[in-house]
């Protein structure tokens, strides 16, 4: 968060949050943050429900009025200039629905006669793969194809910035995936990405920089590659095995071991760590199997640094 | 405002509007239905003849046009019943509250200079007996005037005071006008608005740039042709399947302009400032209900009691409808221009506070 220091880099933010604060009677959606979004970034906002996620995102795009804060969205004030920003951002809302009885094409047409543009509808059926229901109501698509045309329509007006609020809840893996490649693609053309999301995964593979959001504050903030070594970082060395061997782990090594269901988990410390356990696993002439090596995900991370603030071990 | 924006709105609108099988029914079928109904029931009385069962003994000629006679007065309309052991229980059986007994001797008597005699049957309770036996008696008066040979000094030409004045169906017609202006926005939009707040649809339409005017002025465009389709659907049928005199002025369309703009702006109201679809539901009922029945729609203001007539007073749609009668049945200008300077006045105050109340965003 205090990445920002030159001036020229200060031209670059797109998005531009500080000490934003938002209360719900006495719930505290959004509790003083701050964020900076790059040009031509993918952002991942990460973070358990209710953490804020959608208040921050809707405080942005001008949905909701912000209780404090200095926010500049393409440099305008979100609230304030709210008709002239919608113009110039795409967004798929959270619980996205269209007219019932009009089919994707229609939508399509209908946003793009509202924003004024020319737009291919043939053209953005195809990128998020709706050409086989471009004819059918809305009332019939399923969720992951709503969720589609959601991306279309946020499209139609070429914006400059989009803002995804979880736009692969509830999508089957493939259905995410086409979301994904279309993200990919986005980024490509060098537009700006706002993304929450529930799926670690998809955030480590498409962010190049998360936050991770809970009880309204933002409790972790990097590229995702970043925050892993930071947080997280360690290998775990995990095999099936007999109490022995566990024994042995516990004496020999000064290393967290745990051991359950019969599966012993050993948190490394220096790449030696490796071999050493290793030698003297074989030495010791005790039978074992499934031997493998995990590295932390975003998710360890995320799971960790959550979990930890519910225990109040974070300030 | 934008045309095109306007224009894209009330396409899809439309569009979405008339997929529903629901939705076309209300905008083209329910009225041809309503009037047709309407009508049916009401026109046997639109001459105001009333219906008398009469069961025929007489073995002569003279009782057969005496009920002609009667026939001809255009006050009654003469229905013969098959003979029956007892003419009383036979009445009673079906129903039926006046009749008329001309015994089998009728003929006979009046040739042998006897006095005939002819039993009218009638309900006392029946606010039409008393018409029924004034004309029986005056037919009855102009046969003695007549057998006796002696003409009657006083003729009376009978007319119907109705052939001149409106009937029931011109009366429905801006009733059910008016009916259609209320109901079928105000049933849609008090549903639709509270909806769109809850599922945050009004939030996803103010990422565009359409703006609530836009919205609302393609909504209004909407319901407007909805209520000239019927409007014209109404008067067709009414004219040519009931007869019904109504004038069709240019006077007409602002009423139906205003009464819509009104209207959808009332239900936009109730939908966006009520907590719940469901609490929306209700109070857009409590308003439209009462409204639909005392407004002078269905039948005219002057068959109710004086409280309630004054009570009409409070509803919009009463000015609306007087308005469209005032023009269309009675051709009375001052009236229309009042009552269309009273329906302007309240469109501004609810359309003002609908915009108003309307919320795109939370704040
Ligand atoms: N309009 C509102 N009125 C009252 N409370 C609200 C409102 N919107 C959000 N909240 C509260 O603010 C907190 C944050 O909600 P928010 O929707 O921003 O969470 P989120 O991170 O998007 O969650 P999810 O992952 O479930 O979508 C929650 O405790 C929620 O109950
Ligand atoms: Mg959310």
């Amino acid at each position: 968060m205090t990445e920002v220091s030159s001036v020229s880099e200060r031209n670059d933010l797109i998005v531009q949050v500080e000490s934003l604060t938002k209360s719900y009677g006495q719930v505290k959606a959004v509790d003083g943050i701050d964020l900076y979004v790059k040009r031509g970034e993918v952002f991942s906002l990460l973070g358990p429900n209710g953490a804020g996620k959608t208040t921050t995102v809707e405080i942005l795009e001008g949905l909701r009025k912000a209780d404090s804060g200095k926010i500049s969205v393409l440099g305008l004030d979100p609230w304030r200039d709210g008709y002239e920003l919608h113009k110039r951002i795409g967004v798929i809302p959270q619980g996205f629905r269209f007219f019932d009885k009009s089919t994707p094409r229609e939508a399509i047409n209908y946003y793009a006669e509202l924003f004024g543009k020319r737009v291919n509808a043939e053209h953005l059926l195809k990128l998020v793969d709706l050409q086989d229901v471009s004819n059918m109501y809305f009332e019939y698509l399923s969720g992951g194809q709503k969720q589609k045309l959601g991306l279309a329509l946020a499209m139609v007006n070429e914006a400059e910035i989009l803002f995804l609020d979880e736009p692969t809840t509830g999508l089957d893996p493939q259905a995410r995936r086409s979301i994904w490649k279309v993200i990919e693609s986005l980024k490509l053309q060098g537009k700006t990405v706002f993304l929450t999301t529930h799926y670690l995964d998809e955030a480590e593979r498409l962010s190049d920089k998360v936050a991770i959001m809970n009880h309204g504050s933002i409790i972790a903030y990097g590229g995702p590659e970043t925050l892993v070594s930071k947080y997280g970082g360690s290998k775990k060395l995990t095999l099936e095995g007999d109490e022995k061997i566990y024994h042995l782990l516990t004496k020999t090594f000064n290393l967290p071991v745990i051991r359950q269901n019969g599966i012993i988990e050993i948190t490394l410390k220096q790449s030696q760590d490796l071999l050493k356990i290793i030698n003297a696993i074989e030495s010791s002439g005790q039978p074992y199997s499934g031997l493998s090596l995990k590295k932390d995900t975003l998710e360890d991370v995320f799971i960790t640094l959550v979990g930890r603030m519910k225990e109040g071990e974070l300030d | 405002m934008n045309l095109k924006r306007i224009f894209a709105d009330f396409t899809v609108f439309r569009r979405e509007y008339l997929r529903n099988k629901e939705g076309f029914f209300f905008a083209l079928v329910f009225p041809v239905i309503l009037i047709l109904l309407f009508g049916a029931i009401f026109s046997g009385s639109g001459h105001n003849s009333i219906t008398v069962y009469a069961l025929n003994e007489d073995r002569g000629p003279l009782g057969t046009s005496f009920l002609q006679t009667l026939n001809q007065t255009g006050a009654i309309r003469v229905v013969s019943v098959p003979s029956n052991a007892s003419f009383p229980d036979y009445l009673l059986k079906h129903s039926y509250s006046q009749g008329i007994l001309i015994p089998s001797s009728f003929s006979n008597s009046i040739y042998s200079r006897n006095e005939a005699n002819i039993i009218l049957y009638s309900n006392p309770a029946d606010s039409s007996t008393q018409i029924v036996s004034g004309v029986v008696n005056t037919v009855a008066e102009g046969f003695n005037l007549r057998l006796s040979n002696s003409s009657s000094l006083i003729s009376i030409s009978q007319k119907s005071v109705n052939e001149s004045s409106p009937s029931y169906i011109d009366f429905l017609i801006p009733g059910l006008i008016g009916f259609t202006v209320l109901t079928s926005p105000m049933f849609s939009m008090v549903n639709l608005s509270a909806e769109y707040k809850k599922s945050k649809f009004f939030k996803q339409l103010s990422l565009t740039p359409l703006t609530k005017g836009e919205w609302l002025t393609s909504k209004i465009l909407w319901y407007v042709i909805l209520s000239l389709v019927a409007f014209i659907l109404m008067t067709a049928t009414g004219t040519f399947l009931f007869g019904a005199r109504v004038q069709i002025t240019p006077w007409v369309f602002p009423f139906i302009i205003l009464g819509s703009l009104l209207f959808v702006s009332l239900g936009m109201l109730v939908g966006t400032i009520t907590k719940s679809i469901e609490s929306a539901g209700v109070i857009g009922n409590i308003i439209t209900f009462p409204m639909m029945f005392l407004s002078g729609t269905f039948f005219p203001l002057s068959i109710m009691p004086d409280w309630l007539a004054k009570l009409a007073h409070i509803f919009p749609l009463y000015y609306i409808i007087e308005g469209l009668t005032s023009t269309m049945v009675y051709d009375n200008l001052k009236s229309t221009i009042f009552d269309l300077a009273i329906v302007a006045f309240l469109c501004i105050i609810i359309s003002v506070a609908a915009v108003g109340a309307f919320k795109w965003r939370e704040e």
